[in-house]
C-alpha cells in the first residue's frame, strides 16, 4: 500500500496573518509558518494504514524553499520520504493551477492512496480532492471522520450535519481527514534524528513537464484585486453580574428587538 | 440578459429548496437573470418551484436521475458542466456548503474557469468579497479565465423575493463512468433535531469549555430554544466531549454569520472567532472579564454563565 499524504505549509492561525500589499497573495516569507494542522491528522492516518497493510509513505508539498520544515515534521511523525516542488513561478498559483501542479507530481509517483487534510487553515478552499479527481480520473472520498481500507476497496465516513454518510471507492483514490479521525501521535526524538537522514526529492515545475508560463500570479483563474482590515467594531458594552446580569442581557436583546 | 445558473439546495426534511439557494438566487441578481438548476433524484424539483419562482427564477432546469443521488458530488458538477456549455451563463453561484465547494472546483476544472469560495457578496462587476484570517481582512477578488463560479457564504445576503416566471425546462444528460466512481452506500443521521441549521440560523447560541460537562450543555440548549436558536459549541467544548463535532463553530468546523451570535462560556480564541466574528450582533457570558470574546462583544456579562444564563432564559420565556 503506497500512500501519498499532501501537506501545505500555512501562516500559523495562531499568529498575525496577512495579504502583502505589492502583489495581493498571502505573506509567506514573513509568516510564522507551521504545517497546516489538518495535515497532521492525513499523516497519522497514513501511518496507521501502512502499519496495518504494509507499504509506503510519501510527503508531497507544493510550496516556497521554506516548506522544507512542514516536510521534516511529517517526516520525523514517521513518513518515509519525500518530494518538495518548488519553484519561484508557482507564486500566487491558484487553486485550480495549484491543483495541476500536485497531479503532475503525483503522475511521477507510484500510490494506492492520496491523504489530506480537509482544509488549509490558510486559504480554506477545501477542494483539493475533487480538483485531484477531476484531473487524475481517481474517485474522491473527501471529509472523513473513519478510514477503512479493505483490499481494493476504501470506504469513508463523511461527515455531514448531524451525521455521516458511508461513501466507498475503488482504490487509488484520494481521500481527505477531519480533526476528528484520530489523534496525530508527537514525533519523538528518534523520529526527529531519523528524518534528518531521510530523502526528500526537489522537483521544478520542469522536472514535472509544466510550462511555468501557465502557473502562478500572472495566469492565475482569480486574483485578489485588493484588501482591508476589517474595520474595528464599535466599543461594546461589558457588564457585571451583580444579581442583575440575566436582566441586563435580555434587557439588550429586547433593546435589539429580538426578543 | 445574461444567464446565471444557479445551483439548489434542497433541504430533505422540507422538500423545498434551503434558505441558502434563495440567498444564491437574491446574490446572483447581480451579475444576470437567475436560472435555477435543481440536480436530483426523480420527484426532487416538484416541491421547490414556488420558492424558486418567488425568488426570481426565470428557469428551472430539472436533471433528475437516481445515479445523481448514488454518487458523491461528480454527477452534479458533470450536470453543471454540460448546461455551462449549452448555456453559456454569465457565471454560475452555488450555495458554500461542503459538497456545494467541492462541485465548484470540479466544474472549474471541467469548464476551465477560476472560482471563489465562501463569497459573501456578488457585485454587478463581477467581483465578490470574501472573508480571510479568521475574519481579520476582508478581500476583494474575481475570476479572470471563463465563467466566473461563486460559492455563497449562507447567511451573506438576505434572500429578497422578486418574481420569475420558473419556467421548467428538463435536462437530458448521461453521466460518464468517471462521474460514478465514488459510491454513497448510506446516510446515517445521528442527531435528530428541531433546532435550525447551525449555518443557516439566525440565531446561535454556543457553549465553551466553561460549560464544564456534556450535561450541563442542557443550559446552553435551554437558551437557545428560548430563542428559536441553533446551538453551536467551541473546539475547546468539542474536544472536551461535552458536544458533538458537527456543531463545532470556527477554524476547524463550521463558520456561521447570524443575526445574533451568544457565546457563552468561550473565551474567544483565535481559532473560535474564524467561525463567528462576522456575526451582526454578538452577546458574551463569561466569568472572565479579560476573556478576548469580550473584544468583540456588543455586549457582555461578566458572571457565572450557571446563574446568568438560566435566568436569562426564563425571563425570555416569561416575555413570550
Amino acid at each position: 500500500m503506497n500512500i501519498v499524504v499532501l501537506v501545505k505549509q500555512v501562516p500559523d492561525s495562531g499568529s498575525e496573518r496577512k495579504l502583502d500589499p505589492s502583489d495581493n497573495t498571502v505573506a509567506r516569507a514573513t509568516a510564522d509558518n507551521v504545517i497546516n494542522e489538518m495535515d497532521e491528522y492525513a499523516i497519522e492516518e497514513a501511518l496507521t494504514v501502512k502499519e496495518a497493510h504494509g507499504g509506503e509513505v510519501t510527503v508531497l508539498t507544493v510550496g516556497p524553499d521554506t516548506a522544507t520544515d512542514a516536510i521534516r515534521k511529517a517526516l520525523s511523525m514517521g513518513a518515509d520520504k519525500a518530494v518538495h516542488v518548488s519553484d519561484p513561478a508557482i507564486h500566487g498559483a491558484c487553486a485550480p493551477q495549484t491543483s495541476a501542479i500536485i497531479a503532475a507530481a503525483l503522475a511521477q509517483l507510484e500510490y494506492d492512496l492520496v491523504l489530506c487534510g480537509a482544509e488549509s487553515t490558510d486559504g480554506q478552499v477545501s477542494v483539493m480532492p475533487a480538483l485531484l479527481s477531476e484531473r487524475l480520473g481517481i474517485p474522491q472520498l473527501s471529509g472523513a471522520r473513519k478510514l477503512t481500507v479493505d483490499g481494493s476497496t476504501a470506504t469513508i465516513e463523511r461527515q455531514t450535519d448531524g451525521g455521516y454518510w458511508a461513501v466507498e471507492a475503488q482504490l487509488p483514490a484520494i481521500v481527505s481527514t477531519w480533526d476528528t479521525i484520530n489523534e496525530p501521535r508527537y514525533p519523538s526524538f528518534k523520529g526527529i534524528m531519523a528524518a534528518k537522514k531521510k530523502p526528500v526529492e526537489t522537483k521544478s515545475l520542469a522536472d514535472l513537464g509544466i510550462d511555468p508560463g501557465t502557473v502562478g500570479l500572472a495566469t492565475a483563474t482569480s486574483k485578489v484585486v485588493d484588501f482591508a482590515g476589517r474595520p474595528p467594531k464599535g466599543e461594546g458594552v461589558k457588564v457585571p453580574d451583580e444579581g442583575d446580569g440575566a436582566e441586563k442581557l435580555v434587557g439588550f436583546l429586547a433593546a435589539q428587538k429580538i426578543v | 440578459m445574461a444567464e446565471v445558473l444557479v445551483l439548489v439546495e434542497i433541504n430533505p426534511a422540507a422538500g423545498g429548496p434551503r434558505k441558502t439557494t434563495l440567498e444564491a438566487l437574491t446574490a446572483a441578481r447581480a451579475l444576470g437573470e437567475p436560472a435555477a438548476v435543481v440536480i436530483g433524484a426523480p420527484g426532487t424539483a416538484a416541491g421547490g418551484r414556488d420558492a424558486l419562482a418567488e425568488y426570481g427564477a426565470a428557469k428551472v432546469y430539472v436533471a433528475e436521475s437516481d445515479d445523481v443521488d448514488a454518487y458523491l458530488v461528480a454527477p452534479k458538477a458533470e450536470v453543471l458542466a454540460q448546461l455551462v456549455g449549452e448555456k453559456s451563463p454569465a457565471a454560475v453561484v452555488v450555495p458554500s456548503s461542503p459538497e456545494g465547494k467541492e462541485i465548484a472546483g470540479r466544474l472549474a476544472i471541467k469548464t476551465g474557469s477560476g472560482f471563489l469560495t465562501d463569497v459573501t457578496e456578488i457585485n454587478p462587476d463581477g467581483t465578490a468579497t470574501q472573508v480571510a484570517f479568521a475574519g481579520a481582512t476582508i478581500v476583494h477578488s474575481q475570476v479572470t479565465v471563463g465563467t466566473p463560479i461563486y460559492t455563497l457564504r449562507g447567511n451573506s445576503v438576505t434572500p429578497e423575493p422578486a418574481p420569475g416566471a420558473a419556467t421548467e425546462e428538463t435536462v437530458q444528460f448521461t453521466l460518464s463512468d468517471a462521474a460514478k466512481q465514488t459510491r454513497v452506500v448510506d446516510r446515517v443521521v445521528e442527531q435528530k433535531s428541531n433546532r435550525p441549521e447551525l449555518t443557516e440560523a439566525s440565531i446561535v447560541v454556543s457553549g465553551g469549555r466553561g460549560v464544564a460537562s456534556a450535561e450541563n450543555f442542557s443550559v446552553i440548549e435551554g437558551l437557545a430554544d428560548s430563542l428559536g436558536a441553533a446551538v453551536g459549541a467551541s473546539r475547546a467544548a468539542v474536544d472536551s466531549g461535552f458536544y458533538p463535532h458537527s456543531f463545532q463553530v470556527g477554524q476547524t468546523g463550521k463558520t456561521v454569520s447570524p443575526q445574533l451570535y451568544i457565546a457563552v462560556g468561550i473565551s474567544g480564541a483565535i481559532q473560535h472567532r474564524a467561525g463567528m466574528q462576522t456575526s451582526k450582533t454578538i452577546v458574551a457570558v463569561n466569568k472572565d472579564p479579560e476573556a478576548p470574546i469580550f473584544e468583540l462583544a456588543d455586549f457582555g456579562v461578566v458572571g457565572d454563565l450557571n446563574t446568568v444564563v438560566p435566568a436569562a432564559t426564563e425571563q425570555i420565556a416569561a416575555r413570550k
